[in-house]
């Protein structure tokens, strides 16, 4: 008989060569790598973060890469469909509908990705505040959380831009606002089951202040659920502050956003179906590409959110 | 089951007390007087007190907060000087159109949701799957607001099936009721749809890889039967508490899709008070919204305790 290839391990059991190989190479390869190969199997995903840097790269080189002024108005060319010299088109001003598309990506992601850093930096301090000390705080927080949470999002966002006018900061702010509350669950939830790990224990014998366990060993432990929700809020907050732009409460005219954009159209979809069409398109391709990203993403940091 | 009940109604409560706090809050923090939105630019001292003191302006603050819960909850939002009506008559006249749309919208929802999901569940993998669940996701990504202007782009002018705008009650006139929500129903449940089949798909997979389900194979009970007599059942159970947390999300979607298609709903009713500064229209509307989402949310949850028995001992 043949002896066994592979090598043989301390009980006496031989592993094939092939395991010992996949192992050996798996405590080589940082994490990082493993997480990224794992991502890339995701063919959605990989499809996501393409146009995520897409969006992003339209956002930093706007000036550079936009045929035409986005503001620029050209009254003898007013609704015109796509040609040579508008690719998609103008609008009812004549101004050229893609530079204005283009343009309207950097709104859509300063405001997606400020509005979800912002609720992130206050929804975790809340959440890590809520699950460390429990009691009281706790109580309080939360049910200040559950209150939040009850309100429709897009309604919470028009009472707030009623409240403080209108604006691309102003938007940020509310949408950040209506986006904390999801933040301060899922790190309080995650915080709750962290803070009764030993290391935690052993930290606090340590005479470690409490804040300093809290960032330096809860918040790192908690990062992977917060981080995943960060990337798909991006999405739903792009969509809220577009909503907001189509009801004529974002940022003002002639400020090319996307959800005024299609809001214009609107009123010439039958002479000029392109003007509300391609903004249109943008936005669903955007949103589309982020939530697989997002998923990606949560597959690989967070599996057990996957079900 | 009575006590999960009534901790269920008493954490309802405290939440909308907390919902009232905010919603008081914020109206109190919009820029300007009230008074002088209301008398307008010329106006003598004593009118200006004499107005201030009517409407509680000159009580502390939880003393007008008092009142205004109190008056809520006997159904008085306050007076709409711009049309000349009182709030809660103008609320419950574009309450019932959103809860039309609502309803509309979950029908639709789940007839295109659910059939998906099952499908992509039971064939998993297979070009049914990612066909299905490629619908759901551009589905649940498609903005509403700009879903509904191409479906009245496609059915209502270039094809002239439905018509493009407008809202009559079912009990005025069914048949009409019906047609004219047909676009909106199909703008805003195609989103619901979106959610609720990738929910229904990853619940359904859960069960069918559960122990009794083999079981029952290894009985030899055929496929359509085990589907749908053992794993469904079960399976719908996380759906239906995902219908009820979504009701926001659809309230905040209804708000869009009304003035896509002009219905007169409650969407459109705080949109054009906001563009009027008439606040107690929006405290009012927005209000009612979280009652609506909070209650709806309940229902659900005393229904998934009828369903889920280990909920009730939880």
């Amino acid at each position: 008989m043949e002896p066994a290839r592979g090598v043989r391990t301390v009980d006496g059991d031989v592993l094939p060569v092939e395991a010992v190989g996949v192992a050996r190479h798996n405590a080589q390869t940082p994490a990082y790598a493993r997480l990224w190969r794992r991502f890339c199997r995701n063919k959605g995903a990989v499809f996501g973060l393409v146009v995520f840097l897409a969006i992003v790269f339209m956002a930093l080189f706007a000036d550079l890469i936009s045929p035409y002024n986005p503001l620029i108005q050209n009254y003898a060319r007013p609704m015109e469909g796509p040609s040579v010299d508008h690719w998609l088109g103008t609008d009812s001003f004549g101004r050229d509908m893609l530079s204005r598309i283009i343009h309207g990506a950097r709104i859509a992601l300063v405001v997606g990705i400020l509005a979800v850093l912002l609720a992130m930096l206050i929804g975790v301090t809340l959440g890590l505040i809520s699950g460390y000390y429990g009691g009281l705080t706790d109580t309080i927080i939360m049910r200040v959380m559950d209150g939040l949470f009850a309100f429709p999002i897009l309604i919470l966002a028009i009472a707030l831009m009623a409240v403080m006018g209108f604006g691309v900061r102003n938007v940020i702010i509310a949408v950040a606002i209506v986006s904390i509350a999801p933040f301060a669950r899922v790190t309080r939830g995650d915080v709750l089951a962290v803070r009764e790990e030993p290391y935690i224990e052993a930290a606090r014998l340590a005479g470690i202040s409490n804040r300093a366990i809290i960032w330096r060993h809860v918040l790192p432990n908690v990062l992977a659920p917060i981080i995943v929700q960060g990337a798909l809020r991006v999405s739903a907050a792009i969509i809220t502050e577009s909503g907001l732009s189509f009801l004529g409460l974002g940022p003002p005219p002639p400020t090319p956003v996307w959800g005024s954009m299609i809001a214009e159209g609107r009123n010439f979809i039958v002479m000029a179906p392109h003007i509300s069409t391609y903004p249109g398109i943008a936005l669903m391709i955007t949103v589309v590409g982020l939530n697989l990203f997002g998923d990606g993403l949560r597959d690989v940091l967070d599996p057990k959110l996957k079900s | 089951m009575g006590f999960f009940i009534l901790r269920r109604i008493g954490q309802t409560l405290v939440v909308l007390a907390i919902a009232s706090i905010i919603v008081f809050t914020l109206m109190r923090l919009i820029p300007g007087d009230p008074i002088q939105i209301i008398m307008g630019s010329e106006y003598s001292k004593e009118a200006e007190a004499e107005l201030r003191r009517q409407l509680g302006l000159d009580r502390p603050i939880v003393v007008q907060y008092l009142v205004w819960v109190g008056n809520v909850v006997r159904g008085e939002f306050g007076y709409s000087y711009l049309n000349h009506e009182r709030v809660s008559v103008l609320l419950w006249q574009a309450f019932l159109p959103t809860v039309c749309l609502v309803i509309g919208t979950t029908i639709v929802g789940l007839l295109l949701a659910l059939p998906s999901g099952i499908i992509a569940a039971v064939k998993k993998d297979t070009v049914w799957d990612y066909g299905s669940m490629g619908f759901a996701i551009t589905a649940y990504s498609m903005p509403s607001f700009w879903k509904g202007i191409i479906l009245i782009w496609i059915f209502g002018v270039y094809l002239g099936w439905f018509p493009i705008m407008g809202y009559v009650h079912p009990w005025v006139n069914l048949s009409e009721s019906l047609w004219k929500l047909t676009l909106p129903s199909l703008t805003l449940g195609t989103f619901f749809s979106g959610l609720v089949a990738r929910i229904t798909r990853s619940s359904l997979l859960e069960v069918l890889d559960q122990d009794y389900i083999k079981a029952a194979r290894a009985r030899g009970v055929r496929h359509t039967m085990l589907v749908a007599k053992h794993a469904l059942r079960n399976a719908l159970i996380p759906v239906v508490t995902v219908i009820g947390l979504q009701f926001g999300t659809l309230l905040g979607g209804a708000v869009l899709t009304e003035t896509v298609f002009t219905i007169p709903g409650l969407g459109r009713l705080t949109v054009a008070a906001i563009l009027n500064r008439e606040y107690q229209i929006v405290q009012g509307a927005v209000l009612l919204g979280v009652v609506f989402v909070v209650g709806v949310n309940l229902l659900v949850d005393l229904a998934y305790g009828f369903l889920h028995p280990k909920i009730r001992v939880q």
